[in-house]
């Protein structure tokens, strides 16, 4: 075992570096420091307006400030169940601003932060953790796929529709998220093949929160997970996920190498599940506090708070604001969560086919003639 | 003798930790299984006291457990797989029909596949998709495996030792939003087969049939009508395949009328086979056809629907009042 954290640790340069796009960089890339120092890197740069920092800044508290709602509705019993995305923010904010009208991203169960910059109503997200649908928004209008519970199947999705971005000689990209435990599932494996043979345009961005719920990247890895492209044929790069410029300069370049009919690229964003897997989870069981107060000094947002106020981008005047922002949106968010309908009975035979079958119309009118038979309302 | 008032998910636990006892070619195998104790907590404690490699934490890779899982059955070892939830399954529905099913017979019983593929299955949880499935008859429909549901803490702690134990592949169906049930269990006396059905309520009138979560349905369904002066004989299937319907036969000569429960989809579920049996049978006795309760033929909807798509006490009571009116 002790052999195997080892080779985990390993960062070998990176193999099929030499792709256009790509630096020779083995190591973490980085534009921030965790102190909230701007560094420059070789071959990532990002070209942002005071506006655009602020305004990154602004949808990671904002996200952040839903997140931590969504938690606490989920303890007062208005949600089922909630994934948080705390300690992810940068990554899913990096990301999802990379992308760009037409492009079609391909989401777990954990890209909250993904939704909030493809515009999805947060409300829309609620829904599906309260569980009176399987996510409310319109995937072809936002860009942003519904949420795929079943591990990596879809980056297989995700690959399919950049083969057909490519055939329609489309210039758009698609981005196809999983985590570190994803990575194991061998329909994963086989999108990056498809993905590889057919130069499809699909950026793999994977979220390294260093667990599958209680199990650790060196039981899914013996190397760097962006060491893995290489076998397939394509570049992969590790970005400190925790960096949010790091993380849009690189997604960026991938996503526009991808546009540009290079194929695909692995991405490791580098970060934490600062929380529990869901609310149904407890990390004490598994691992030690001592590692979450090593990654809160590695914050996401804390980060680029500093640098923007060392820099004189913001002042307290603006935090304050954007404060106020979060407190309204949290407010939005759980009256919006309360009032959420609970869907007719009914619904659930609707939407089965495109063409409804004899049988199951039947099955639905069954439906409503018992439900009419408990007459006075016995059955609501 | 010893009893001890145990949960399902208990009993499960202490099962396993005796067949472990028993016979050292156990394995353990699932995501979170070992330092987590599982999802459910039913290895929890187990990894800690027989090592990581007895209670192994594998790979995020359904396919991948059941692969090898098969390779280690080829070596002797009797691999128990956890299913972290039904609809989970899928990736390794592979290897579990083209492979585990049939190599006993592709090797002419030269080999064999003792496996276990442990499986929480149902709804009742307010859970999100995929996590409140009933996928038996995809199992049951398979030649080669074996379908059993517990519905029980007795028949978990020695159904899940009985099935190790066994020398054919059995998916073993546990039903979990009964895991926190609770019964006293001896865990001296081993109370019969595992592949045997149950009459858990005598009764006169309608037969009522289960497995695993809706046995207890069926029982409160049985305790109302009784209110009513209506008779319902239960019986606890355990076995979803093989059938044991000798105890149905005998209950429906009697009573001339059945009604089948279960929250897997009506069509082509267990209740269609189970009818048409009953029906070649015990034609001549029945009052009757057999009724099915079961899910709709819909996707298991959003967690709010579920209380309507699930087979209630009314629902039951409802095909009951059916079967009498004929
Ligand atoms: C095919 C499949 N198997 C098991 C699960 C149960 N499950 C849900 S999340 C999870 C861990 C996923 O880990 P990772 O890919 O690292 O993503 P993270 O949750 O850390 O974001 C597991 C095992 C599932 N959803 N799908
Ligand atoms: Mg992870």
């Amino acid at each position: 075992m002790t052999a195997l954290r080892e080779t985990t640790e390993v960062v070998d340069p990176v193999p099929g570096a030499d792709a256009p796009h790509l630096p020779q960089q083995p190591d973490l890339i980085q534009l921030l420091t965790p102190e909230g120092e701007r560094v420059e890197h070789p071959d990532y740069s990002v070209d942002l307006s005071e506006d655009e920092l602020r305004d990154l800044y602004r949808d990671l508290a904002l996200v952040r400030r839903w997140d931590v709602e969504a938690t606490a509705l989920q303890r007062q019993g208005e949600l089922g169940i909630w994934a948080s995305l705390l300690g992810q923010e940068a990554a899913q904010v990096g990301a999802g601003r990379a992308l760009r009208d037409g492009d079609m991203a391909f989401p777990t169960y954990r890209e909250h932060g993904v939704a909030w910059t493809r515009g999805v109503d947060p409300l829309h997200v609620m829904g599906l953790f309260r569980g009176v649908d399987n996510g409310g928004w319109d995937p072809v209008a936002t860009g942003f796929n519904l949420y795929t519970i079943v591990i990596g199947a879809q980056c297989l999705h995700a690959t399919g529709y950049a083969m057909g971005v490519q055939r329609d000689g489309a210039e758009s990209a698609v981005l196809a998220f999983l985590g570190d435990g994803a990575t194991s599932q061998g329909e994963v494996n086989e999108a990056m093949i498809f993905a590889a043979s057919f130069a499809a345009p699909v950026v793999f961005f994977c979220q390294n929160n260093q667990y599958a719920i209680s199990v650790p990247l060196e039981r899914q890895s013996r190397v760097p997970l962006y060491q893995r492209a290489a076998g397939f044929g394509f570049p992969g790069v590790r970005v400190d996920g925790n960096d949010v410029l790091a993380v849009l300069a690189v997604t960026r370049a991938a996503l526009q190498a991808a546009r540009e009919g290079q194929g695909p690229t692995f991405i490791e964003a580098f970060t934490y599940r600062m929380g529990a897997h869901t609310t149904s989870d407890d990390p004490t069981r598994y691992r030690l506090a001592s590692e979450l107060e090593e990654w809160k000094l590695r914050d996401p947002i804390a980060r680029l708070k500093a640098y923007l106020s060392r820099s004189g981008l913001a002042d307290q005047a603006f935090f304050d604001s954007v404060d106020a922002d979060g407190d309204e949106l949290a407010a939005r968010i759980r009256s919006g969560t309360l009032e959420l309908a609970d869907p007719p009975g009914t619904s659930m035979f609707d939407h089965v086919y495109a063409e409804q079958t004899p049988e199951l119309a039947a099955q639905r009118a069954e439906f409503e003639a018992y439900h009419a038979s408990f007459e006075g309302g016995v059955e609501r | 003798m010893s009893t001890d008032t145990l949960t399902i998910g208990k009993a499960l636990n202490l099962g396993l930790r005796r067949a472990m006892e028993d016979d050292a070619k156990v394995v353990l195998m699932g995501e979170d299984i070992g330092k987590l104790g599982g999802v459910f907590r039913i290895t929890d404690g187990l990894q800690k006291d027989f090592g990581d490699d007895r209670v192994v934490d594998t790979p995020l890779a359904e396919a991948g457990i059941l692969g090898t899982a098969v390779g280690l059955a080829m070596r002797g070892y009797r691999p128990v797989c956890e299913i972290q939830f039904d609809g989970f399954v899928f990736p390794a529905y592979n290897q579990i029909v083209t492979q585990v099913a049939k190599i006993h017979a592709r090797s002419k019983g030269k080999m064999a596949m003792p496996i276990v593929i442990r499986i929480p299955f149902g709804g009742g949880i307010g859970a999100v998709e995929h996590h409140s499935e009933s996928p038996e008859a995809y199992f049951a429909h398979t030649a080669g495996l074996k379908v059993v549901a517990v519905s029980n803490p007795v028949d978990a702690y020695w159904g899940i030792q009985q099935a190790i134990a066994h020398p054919d592949p059995i998916v073993f169906l546990e039903p979990k939003r009964r895991y926190w049930e609770k019964a006293p269990v001896d865990t001296d006396a081993m109370p019969g087969p595992l592949f045997a059905s149950r009459v858990v309520r005598g009764g006169d009138d309608v037969t009522v049939l289960a497995y695993g979560p809706m046995v207890k349905t069926a029982l409160q369904a049985a305790e109302a009508a009784a209110e009513e002066g209506r008779s319902l004989e239960v019986i606890d299937l355990r076995t979803v395949s093989p059938l044991d319907l000798d105890p149905v036969y005998e209950s429906v000569r009697r009573t001339g009328r059945c009604v089948v429960v279960h929250e897997a989809p009506v069509t082509l579920g267990l209740g269609a086979e189970i009818a048409a049996r009953v029906t070649e049978t015990c034609f001549h006795s029945l009052e009757a056809p057999v009724l099915r309760v079961g899910g709709y033929d819909t996707p298991y909807p959003p967690s709010k629907l579920e209380e309507e798509y699930l087979p209630d006490l009314d629902r039951v009571l409802d095909a009951v009042d059916r079967s009498m009116g004929f």
